[in-house]
């Protein structure tokens, strides 16, 4: 049996024709409004509480709807969004260096290496400046310079100083902000918030999303919820690789289980691999820590020239014994290549055996030159949270040894299709930031996610899902519906399947195989072989945690293992589709490398002819092949080239 | 390294709980603390015994969920780290180590180490926020702020809410945690139209909560993992003596 087969075309109906600039202008006043005495009779669901979800479901509040709001952890404020250090751009040009909305929107189509629609990026880069000023007035303390104007800086490797940042805690403090925000909107009675709930199902009506299944964690009770229509907020699938900078609890769970009820899932296999983490200090590893590619700025990357020399203190090795590999292949740009280029070029080096580092998974980022250029005390100012981060984790004294990195996944840019509104295609169901498939095409650039989750959750969502409201109202929902019950019934089953196994093997020994099986397969380099052997891997290990798993206790309160198994049976699903995905992907393009798709001097090939299109998959069924829809990518501004950082 | 831990066991929030023994072998001192109970609860599981509930997420101390109280002290024995990025090679071979979840009246157990914290959502809708609805932003620019202000409001805006300091003050109080987000808003100019409200609106929903007094103990400061300073609290009093001296 073929791995999938081959469907009808799919095109975005919602995006303008003509000029580029006032298409969302257009759309904005083409969408339908809803009467404000209306809005208060609506509902809608969000299920996510990051930059996306907690931005919308404040702004979705504001607006007078009742919002409905959920997440897994025990407060909104904790989602991972938190976790983003570097910053985020905006088009304001207040450096007067040139930059521009069209110049952004050129740089992330070019970033993303022509996998992105021209359309939605444009958008992002017009409401990026709104974005800023929204943060400002709620009160984010962005760096500012002596004369209290905001601070910039130049990231990932533009050449425009467009990054605005509050040190290395960008994300927390716009997650603050939003999260402030959705708080006063839950005191007005607008947001009604359930912390610690898990979505488990979505319950379609009519061929509308009209409410999902949730478990409350803490009594462990199920029960279904409705609404006129859902967001889905639920973040990127990174942990399907075990390890990644991702939370604990991040899951694919809420997006898979629309997808399994008909929402189309784009470009799975394009995930992001960051190229500088802690490297893995053993198999206790439970998750690996970024440390901000602002490093690179400064510290210079290499490896030993011999293997031989590996096993040595970097102090004893010579100079003229050091290969300063990306200063050497990538003359131009140096240790400032894009994360994609310097992650494979890490890979390669300790493929060669010169990795450094326990299981010699590992390359030197070095301070000394700059500490001797600089001094330590402007080394200390810039990246001194950092170097103290560093030595808690590995004990070790970055101003004294250089520091150790290896690429990890960060991001995935993978995700539920949708449309110029932000709908999936299940009408209702709208998915908004690193939950959909975004604007970022094959290769998020540096500062681009935090913009992004909170454009869709401010400005474009609660724009375009008027239009859909206002078609409403829709026929009144309750549990005694049928669709209901067999949503509950549907969750209800795979608790106690879970529960009754009673094997011999635990969910992280399975999470950890599946995650093993995925970096070495489908991470940064993919070859038809190994996505083959990958699949066949991952059927037997799912077959085998069906029939093997240990989840104790019972459904009846908190189970944290129970909640761990239930997304790990996800990740399996959603596994198979991403080899599926990036086998069928015979090209290298941004953050994925297929070995069979290179150039003479082995860079990445990309192969627009055959593969310049968002490759979005129907699920056909348990056991069946998915289905590929096809969505044609047309660059009408940005004209594809080959990207080159030499 | 070999350990012996004495963990807090509790089925449930009517469940009176105890501290459990178990013998840890084999501790890399590479391993992170919350990898060391990831270890104990996968030999749990296999023994058949329910594996310790505790709270975690990021594992990079930003999210603010992970709160252990170890050998006594929130977060253990290392200054200004979560317990997250705790490291077992703080501990020496042979150590016995106590494990407790936060104890205090605004805090209940829900199972184990996992406590409700849900107490510090309401004092933050109680004002923790400046009212700008989406849309009616000016331009960022319109309004400088002194450098100063800004890098002292970030200061106090870095808490995480972990509750640590609830958890280490003799009285449970989550004056610390209130008074963070009163300097971080008052600091700010577009924090001064709701300044006198929200402190007073704050320190309201606070005590409402079950939080104690604060009694300048100074224990919440010590154990904060992002080192928000004492002087926040005497902003708070400041702010909410004038402010009530209006009303």
């Amino acid at each position: 049996m073929s791995l999938y087969t081959e469907g009808e075309p799919i095109r975005d109906t919602k995006a303008p024709d003509g000029p580029i600039e006032t298409r969302w202008e257009r759309r904005r006043f083409s969408a339908k409004l809803v009467n404000p005495a209306n809005k208060r009779k609506m509902t809608v669901i969000v299920v996510g509480t990051g930059l996306a979800g907690g931005s919308a479901a404040a702004t979705l509040g504001e607006l007078g709807y009742h919002v409905k709001s959920y997440c897994y952890q025990d407060s909104p404020r904790r989602a991972h969004s938190i976790a983003a250090q570097g910053g985020i751009n905006a088009a304001k040009n207040y450096r007067n260096d040139g930059d521009s909305v069209y110049r952004l929107f050129y740089d992330t189509v070019k970033g993303g290496d022509f996998r992105a629609r021209e359309s939605n990026v444009h958008r992002l880069a017009e409401v990026s400046v709104n974005i800023i000023d929204q943060a400002v007035a709620q009160g984010v303390p962005f760096a500012r310079e002596y004369g209290g104007l905001l601070d910039t800086r130049s990231f990932g490797g533009t050449q425009v100083s467009r990054t605005f940042y509050a040190r290395g805690q960008t994300g927390q403090q716009l997650l603050l902000g939003a999260y402030q925000a959705l708080e006063r909107q839950i005191a007005a009675g607008n947001v009604e918030m359930n912390a610690r709930h898990e979505m488990l199902e979505l319950i379609i009506v009519d061929g509308r999303a009209r409410g999902i299944v949730v478990r409350d964690l803490v009594t462990g009770e199920i029960t279904t919820e409705f609404a006129d229509a859902v967001v889905l907020a639920s973040g990127g699938y990174g942990n399907v690789f075990f390890l990644s900078t991702n939370a604990k609890g991040c899951n694919v769970t809420a997006t898979w289980r629309a997808h399994r009820k008909g929402a189309l899932f784009a470009n799975p296999c394009y995930t992001q691999i960051h190229p500088t983490c802690i490297p893995q200090s053993g198999d206790h590893q439970s998750k690996l820590t970024l440390m901000s590619e602002s490093l690179r700025n400064d510290g210079r990357v290499w490896v030993p020239k011999r293997a031989e020399d590996c096993g040595k203190p970097a102090a004893d090795i010579p100079e003229d014994d050091r290969d300063y590999y990306l200063e050497r292949i990538y003359p131009a740009f140096g240790n400032l290549v894009p994360r994609d280029i310097a992650s494979r070029a890490a890979k390669n080096v300790c493929d060669e055996g010169r990795g450094v580092g326990p299981g010699g998974l590992g390359v030197y980022l070095d301070f000394a030159d700059a500490i001797k250029r600089l001094g330590r005390p402007a080394v200390e100012a810039k990246y001194g949270n950092l170097f103290e981060m560093y030595e808690r984790i590995t004990g070790e004294d970055p101003y004294q040894v250089p520091m150790r990195i290896y690429p990890a996944v960060h991001y995935t840019m993978g995700g539920l299709w949708v449309d110029y509104d932000l709908q999936s295609t299940i009408p209702g169901l709208f998915v908004i930031g690193e939950a959909n498939f975004s604007d970022h095409g094959a290769n998020r650039l540096g500062a681009s996610a935090l913009m992004q989750g909170l454009a869709d959750g401010y400005f474009v969502l609660p724009n375009t899902i008027g239009d859909y409201l206002a078609t409403g109202s829709f026929e009144k929902v309750d549990a005694g519906h049928p669709a209901a019950i067999e949503a509950r019934q549907q969750v209800e089953g795979r608790i106690a399947k879970l529960l009754s196994i009673k094997g011999d093997r635990t969910v992280d020994s399975f999470h950890r195989e599946l995650g093993h099986i995925m970096w070495e397969y489908c991470g940064m380099e993919r070859t038809e072989a190994g996505l083959t052997k990958a699949i066949e891997l991952i059927r037997n290990l799912r077959d085998e945690f069906w029939q093997r798993v240990r989840v104790l206790g019972d459904g009846e309160g908190l189970n944290q293992a129970l909640e761990r198994a239930g997304r790990v049976a996800d990740f399996f699903e959603l596994a198979e589709l991403m080899c599926i995905d990036a086998l069928h992907r015979e090209e290298s393009c941004g953050g994925h490398f297929r070995a069979e798709s290179q150039t003479p001097d082995g860079e990445a090939q990309r192969d627009d002819e055959r593969f310049s299109y968002v490759a979005a998959w129907e699920y056909a069924g348990t056991g069946e092949p998915p289905v590929l829809r096809k969505e044609d990518l047309n660059f009408e501004y940005v004209h594809p080239s080959q990207r080159s950082y030499k | 390294m070999n350990l012996t831990l004495r963990v807090w066991r509790q089925k449930g929030p009517q469940d009176k709980g105890r501290m459990v023994s178990y013998q840890v072998t084999d501790v890399s001192p590479d391993m992170s603390f919350l990898e060391m109970l990831d270890m104990l609860n996968e030999r749990l599981t296999l023994e058949g015994e329910e594996p310790v509930a505790f709270d975690h997420d990021c594992r990079e101390g930003i999210c603010g969920a992970c709160s252990m109280v170890i050998n006594g002290t929130a977060h253990g024995p290392q200054k200004l780290t979560t317990t997250c990025q705790l490291h077992m090679r703080t501990f020496s071979d042979g150590d016995t180590i106590d494990i407790e979840p936060w104890r205090a009246k605004a805090f209940p157990v829900i199972k184990d180490l996992v406590v409700n914290r849900g107490a510090f959502d309401k004092i933050i809708q109680a004002g923790g926020f400046i009212s700008a609805p989406t849309g009616s932003a000016p331009e960022a620019h319109s309004t400088p702020v002194p450098k100063a202000d800004a890098d002292e409001a970030f200061d106090a805006a870095t808490c995480i809410a972990c509750g640590a300091c609830v958890a280490a003050c003799p009285n449970g109080s989550g004056m610390l945690f209130t008074a963070a987000k009163i300097t971080h808003l008052g600091l700010l100019p577009q924090g001064q139209p709701e300044r006198d409200s929200r402190v007073v609106n704050m320190l309201a929903a606070h005590d409402e909560a079950g939080f104690g007094g604060c009694t300048n103990a100074g224990e919440c400061t010590a154990v904060c993992p992002k080192g928000i300073p004492l002087t926040t609290i005497g902003r708070l009093n400041r702010d909410f003596i004038k402010a009530s001296g209006k009303r």
